[in-house]
């Protein structure tokens, strides 16, 4: 053997005890960790940053609005029934005189307060519940999806609905909870799946076979690696939610007066929708507009934890590019 | 086999049992139906909110109220309303209604959201799939009694702009109506427009943008490359392999796809005035009314689990896999 | 056949004429990082008939310049340079286009049998419609042809199966049937993307023949794409091997395994264990890692894990000349002439030291304490079956498997998949009461174990999982992982702190990649990670699972070479298990040979491997590729027939006989022993240790 080597190289063994790193890290994995790596794909999405942006922009209006606002939801106008929007009441007014700014400001901090609390504490219940059902299995898991199954049946709407005469004169945190309670069983069942695939997994069963408790790999290894579908389900449970409270509402079952949401303030100008439309526009679209942000959010987070989803936008990029170069190749 | 049926039925039935017992239960915990009659101005004599009392039976415990009550269901007896009149004979009517709103809105929303999901994944980043998702994400968006009031609003213009009355918005059909059978149809559909297509279109928006992801997983699976690799040009191979496969997923969605059918359809009745069940809930809380809305949640309970038992049927019939009595082989 | 002949359809072979030429094929993909150019200036051609083997690790490019040729890369791909078929340019057809010659002239078999059909349809309306997508033939006709083609490539009661679904045939019979449609319309030109990957070895063996048959039957070309050297070395008439997205060297199959002059060549021959080698020589390791497709160094792209590169290296690609006086052997290195000059083998040119401490031959080792001791071990489980989850029998995984291990040997299990292997580990590691049968472990029976007493066992027994990615907790850095094992069983903190780069120096990381997460880590270092983290607490016995099957060859050498290294200096005992004999031949002092649930011959590795007596380690050793081209032509092939019947149902008497040679030649006396009477495990040969459960067995020169 004549051949000059290059000297630092001792790969005969594989370097135990000597210490050099054997096989180098793949170049530039290590300038972008995961998490800088779904902000980018996050950001690059136009439609989830515009919802981003809005429903940030949505949460300071319902509550810095009403303080820019001449008129407090409950103060009547008594010289302006019925006004379509105008430069003192900004939204028009109701029948008897309320502005309908200042009722559309507090309706919106009322649904998205609700919404938000909702959407979190369903999908806390979720986790919990899917994790300890799909991780322990047997009994537990039976008993826990039997109760998913009967809270399917019984659609939370009708149950919440049922028993709204009881916080009738409550305050709306007890209809919060009340949502939450009802909310959690679909992504529950997401959850004990994801459970079920990642108790399998080898990194589990390691920690199992390390002795590890059971409570530990749920809280260290199960739910950490399910953060990302937590997210991604607290925010569309954020949608869902203000749905449903402004749904309730809508028919009385939710907020009740004095208190206004969203979904009473359609409910009350929807009678007179076609005649003055502005009772019922401004509600509607804010509440469209919150829950589209919401659900662009949760889209736009889908698409970038999950990088199969991602290759969308390189897709259409390559794509076009790929259909000039085959056109030129044609013609050549 | 056999008793693997059998116990599945029993856990239906136990499970529709609970939900009612439930939804009786707690509907006997929180309403009050004698304030009600308290309120009213003069009030009524003592005697007869006693009497009242007695005949509703607020007295005895819950539970066996329930009893009471569901051995009139077993004999087809679903008790009397608060106000007297026998549950049992407007059973059938609303059920009716509500059911003709149900499979109208779940086939034209399932067959419309398979195709816009399909057109989406196929034509992915083309203008008919931001089209398609957008108006998808809006509506989805939008409370279904949002969706009714709008198209109200729609149905008005275009009776205007037509100058005469094309769609109606309010009942299922018009009273006072004299004519054919012919005329009596027509009459029937222009009711059943506005209804329908407000179910409809929550049901497209849900379910297309399930089929288009599902497409979209297919699109890069190996059997659509070997389906291409036999000759099969992009479009013959989504449309014969990719859309067959993405298919099975949705037998699954359609259970869930229910809970919202459900839930949409007490909106759309109570908008456009049809007297089906969802509307009959929402009177009967009103009316602090136990037996209706116990009726109700029966009712609902039992056609969540018909639609478990399709879907299931569905999957069977769409994926081999889980088809029973196949071709005994490996694994 | 059509026998118009339009533009799109060039006429058969003309003789001397290639198949497929392509030249300058540069494909590249937009990614996160940058675009990464997946093939980079690649040439080849195809002859009619013959096979081209394409070799490369994963990310060399082999399936993209495949999949560029069908036309069947995604949107995103850009692709360049020219793909000629049969002196007609492919780039730039349309879909429409491209489809009337796919499946027609050019066909492809796939990797991955279960993902390749369709599930929903039945395999014979699959192979129909491949029929019926060129041919103007009725649905009957079509169906009729369908069975013909299943038939052809050996599917039993082809008519009856045809009805079938994907998932109820097994991957061998898959792949038959993706091969089946390949041949539909007699190609001229077959791609086959690592046909046998996902495949048993036995089963290997039988669809290598197959396409041995396809090339017969069609006379088509075939590009055989794989990172096996030993198929390559068994099937291919000329090789191409791929690094980094181009062609490094091409040759005639003895061209590339006796001569090879390009460094990776020569270290990924060197990488490879060798199951007909009876000495224990180190495997080559090549260090580093490809480089990133994205942004490329300057200069030749191998040069950074060269062990010969020269600063000229770095100056620009070499090209790919002609060495060896120009016979059609052509390499990319400026120092071929060199290599060629000093005609070094692989061991010299990566400077791996020449001999490891002999190990003490087998009586001694044998004396010294059990480690672990499995006794009849019985693991059966119920499987159900359909919508309705109806039971449809008892899968009798484990049925009856007794082995011992003791201290400082390491005993590898192999078999077929499904043959029961990781669930023996499974029940062992699961530290629970055996539905029949003992485990010892230590000398403790697993039965008298309670709560704390299991959690002292796990210290000493630990687990190295197949999947390095998959056994690491994607959210956990290295050094918390590595830590993991010792807060469980309460180390005090400051020790775990000294330990943690104890541990990574030991496995051969150093300490910065404490703090990294898994994803930054390439596949072997993940490996040895998880080594690492098994370590930890200093165990007596560690099973490995398929410890080095997900890696690369070059890669994979070097975590072998750990393993053996780490055992000879800690005394630790190894329960392996991998279905690549190869590797355990290279790895195991002792070798135990399952089937369906059995233990049916075990005995030191020297005496399985060179003189096996059951007919079916006969027959898996004889499955074997090995990568010499001379020694592979030369051999002797036992191809088993059909798949593993259902462990739910084996086969009375011996288990083996429904797939045995031997039972087949055996008088109709014999035969009824077979089938009557279960045979016993029985020490046999020579060796004191060496035990075999077959009533007939006798030797047979099989490597």
């Amino acid at each position: 053997m004549t051949l000059g080597v290059r000297e630092a190289k001792r790969a005969g063994t594989t370097g135990a005890g000597g210490g050099g790193p054997v096989d180098a890290a793949p170049d530039g994995l290590r300038a972008s960790t995961r998490g800088r790596l779904v902000l980018r794909r996050f950001l690059r999405s136009r439609s989830a940053v515009f919802g981003l942006v809005t429903i940030a922009a949505l949460y300071v209006l319902a509550f810095v609005g009403p303080l820019l606002a001449p008129w407090d939801h409950t103060q009547q106008d008594y010289s302006a029934f019925l006004r379509p929007p105008s430069t003192s009441h900004w939204f028009g007014t109701t029948q008897i005189g309320e502005d309908v700014f200042a009722q559309t400001m507090r309706g919106l901090q009322k649904s998205l307060t609700i919404g938000l609390l909702v959407g979190l504490l369903s999908t806390l219940v979720a986790a919990v519940v899917g994790a300890v059902a799909g991780y322990f299995g047997g009994w537990v898991d039976r008993v826990l999806m039997w109760l998913v199954d009967l809270l399917l049946v019984l659609p939370s709407f009708l149950v919440v609905a049922i028993a709204s005469p009881a916080f009738r004169g409550h305050s709306w945190v007890l209809f919060a909870l009340l949502l939450a309670a009802f909310g959690w069983m679909l992504t529950a069942r997401i959850v004990r799946g994801m459970t079920l695939t990642l108790r399998e997994r080898e990194f589990v069963r390691a920690a199992r076979f390390m002795g590890q408790p059971s409570w530990h790999i749920i809280a260290r290894h199960i739910l950490p690696n399910m953060a990302s579908l937590l997210i991604i389900d607290a925010t569309l449970n954020v949608g869902t939610a203000v749905l449903a409270e402004t749904g309730l509402s809508y028919f009385g079952f939710g907020v009740q007066p004095p208190d206004v949401s969203l979904g009473t303030l359609i409910a009350s100008g929807s009678r007179s929708a076609l005649t003055f439309p502005w009772l019922f526009l401004f509600a509607g679209g804010f509440l469209t507009l919150a829950v589209l942000c919401v659900n662009l959010v949760g889209d736009g987070l889908r698409a970038a934890i999950d990088p199969s989803a991602a290759r969308g936008t390189a897709r259409v990029r390559g794509a076009r590019r790929a259909r000039r170069f085959l056109r030129r190749a044609g013609a050549a | 086999m056999g008793g693997f049926l059998i116990r599945r039925l029993a856990n239906y039935v136990l499970l529709c049992l609970v939900a009612t017992f439930l939804a009786y239960a707690l509907a006997s915990l929180t309403f009050d139906p004698l304030a009600r009659l308290a309120e009213r101005n003069p009030p009524p004599p003592a005697a007869v909110v006693e009497s009242m009392r007695q005949e509703l039976r607020l007295d005895e415990p819950v539970p066996q109220r329930f009893a009471s009550w569901f051995g009139g269901v077993v004999r087809g007896d679903f008790g009397r309303t608060v106000t007297g009149q026998t549950i049992s004979d407007e059973l059938g009517r609303r059920i009716g209604v509500s059911l003709r709103l149900f499979l109208l809105g779940t086939v034209v929303g399932v067959a419309a959201g398979v195709l816009v999901g399909m057109v989406g994944a196929v034509r992915q980043h083309r203008p008919a799939d931001y089209l398609g998702t957008l108006f998808a994400f809006v509506l989805l968006s939008m409370p279904t009694f949002l969706v009714g009031t709008l198209l109200k609003f729609g149905g008005l213009q275009l009776n205007l702009a037509a100058g005469t009355t094309l769609v109606y918005f309010t009942g299922e059909y018009d009273p006072g109506l004299r004519g054919g059978w012919g005329s009596a149809l027509v009459d029937r559909l222009q009711h059943l427009v506005l209804p329908t297509l407000t179910i409809a279109l929550h049901q497209i928006a849900y379910y297309s943008r399930y089929q288009r992801s599902a497409m979209l997983d297919v699109l890069g699976s190996e059997f659509l490359r070997t389906a291409r690799a036999k000759g099969l040009t992009r479009r013959q191979a989504l449309l014969r392999h990719g859309l067959r496969t993405a298919l099975v997923p949705m037998a699954t969605l359609f259970a869930f796809g229910f809970g919202l059918l459900v839930t949409g359809s007490v909106f759309t009745e109570r908008i456009f005035g049809w007297y089906g069940m969802g509307d009959w809930l929402v009177y009967g809380i009103e009316q602090q009314d136990t037996n209706i809305v116990a009726t109700v949640t029966l009712f609902v309970a039992v056609m969540v689990l018909v639609s478990g038992w399709l879907a299931d049927v569905l999957y069977a019939v769409l994926d081999p896999r889980v088809r029973i009595g196949s071709l005994g082989g490996h694994r | 056949m059509t026998s118009a002949h339009s533009p799109l359809d060039p006429p058969k072979a003309a003789p001397g004429e290639p198949v497929l030429e392509v030249s300058d094929l540069e494909v590249s993909f937009p990614s996160e990082a940058g675009r990464v150019r997946a093939v980079r200036g690649l040439g080849y051609r195809v002859d009619p008939g013959e096979v081209l083997g394409i070799v490369g690790e994963s990310g060399s490019g082999k399936s993209v310049s495949s999949l560029a040729v069908m036309g069947l890369l995604g949107a995103g791909a850009r692709v360049s340079g020219s793909i000629r078929f049969r002196g007609r340019e492919l780039l730039g057809l349309s879909d429409g286009e491209l489809s009337r010659i796919r499946g027609r002239r050019i066909a492809m078999v796939f990797q991955d049998p279960l993902s390749a059909l369709t599930p929903v349809y039945s395999v014979g309306d699959q192979v129909a419609e491949a029929v019926r997508t060129h041919a103007g033939v009725s649905r009957r006709e079509a169906a009729r042809r369908a069975v013909e083609l299943l038939d052809l490539v050996g599917i039993p009661n082809a008519a009856e199966r045809a009805g079938a679904f994907p998932h109820e045939f097994s991957g061998g019979m898959r792949q038959r049937v993706v091969i089946a449609m390949a041949i539909a319309h007699d190609p001229d030109l077959i791609i086959a993307d690592e046909p046998t990957t996902a495949l048993d070895v036995t089963v290997q063996a039988q669809v290598l023949d197959v396409l041995r048959t396809a090339r017969e039957v069609t006379g088509a070309g075939i590009v055989l794409i794989t990172h096996d050297l030993g198929v390559v070395a068994g099937v291919a008439d000329r090789v191409l091997v791929m690094y980094a997205g181009r062609a490094v060297e091409t040759g005639t199959v003895d061209q590339i395994f006796a001569r090879p002059r390009m460094p990776y060549t020569l270290g990924l021959l060197g990488a490879l264990p060798r199951v007909d080698e009876a000495e224990k020589r180190p495997l080559v390791p090549i260090d580093g890692q490809p480089p990133s497709l994205v942004q490329l160094p300057p200069g030749c792209s191998f040069a950074p894990r060269c062990p010969v590169s020269v600063p000229q290296c770095t100056l620009g690609e070499p090209a790919l000349a002609p060495v060896d006086g120009g016979t059609g052997h052509r390499a990319a290195c400026i120092r071929s002439d060199e290599i060629a000059r000093s005609e070094a083998v692989p061991a010299e040119i990566y400077h791996v030291e020449p001999v490891r401490p002999a190990r003490e031959p087998g009586p001694v080792q044998r004396a010294s304490r059990v480690v672990l001791q499995v006794r009849d071990l019985v693991k059966h489980y119920p499987v159900s079956k359909g919508l309705l989850r109806r039971r449809a029998g008892l899968i009798r995984a484990v049925d009856g498997v007794t082995f011992d291990i003791r201290q400082g040997e390491a005993f590898g299990l192999v078999g077929e998949s499904g043959c029961g292997k990781t669930s023996t580990l499974m029940e062992i590691l699961g530290l629970r009461a055996p539905a029949a049968g003992t485990v010892r472990i230590l000398g403790r029976d697993v039965v008298e174990l309670d709560r704390r007493a299991r959690r002292a066992v796990r210290r000493d027994l630990q687990v190295v999982f197949q999947d390095p990615m998959a056994s690491l907790d994607p959210r956990m850095p290295v050094g918390a992982a590595v830590a993991e094992p010792m807060e469980v069983h309460g180390y005090p903190r400051e020790r775990i702190r000294r330990r943690v780069p104890e541990l990574l120096r030991l496995v051969g990381l150093g300490f910065e990649h404490a703090d990294r997460y898994p994803v930054e880590l390439s596949g072997g270092q993940r490996q040895r990670v998880c080594i690492a983290r098994a370590l930890a607490l200093e165990p007596k016995l560690v099973v490995l699972d398929e410890p080095v099957s997900a890696l690369d060859v070059s890669i994979q050498a070097g975590v072998i070479n750990l393993l053996d290294e780490l055992k000879d200096r800690l005394g630790l005992s190894y329960l392996f298990v991998a279905h690549d004999l190869s590797v355990v031949r290279h790895v195991a002092d002792r070798v135990a040979v399952m089937y369906l649930g059995r233990i049916v011959e075990v005995g030191e590795a020297e005496t399985v491997f060179g003189a096996a007596l059951h007919p079916y380690t006969q027959a898996l050793l004889s499955a074997v590729p090995v990568p010499d081209p001379v020694t592979e032509r030369a051999r002797e092939r036992i191809v088993l027939t059909g798949d593993l019947p259902s462990p739910a149902d084996p086969p009375s008497g011996c288990r083996f006989r429904t797939r045995c040679f031997l039972h087949a030649a055996l008088s109709a006396e014999d035969r009824a022993v077979c089938a009557t009477v279960d045979p016993p495990r029985k020490p046999r040969g020579d060796g004191a240790d060496h035990e075999v459960a077959c009533h007939f067995a006798r030797p047979r020169k099989v490597l």
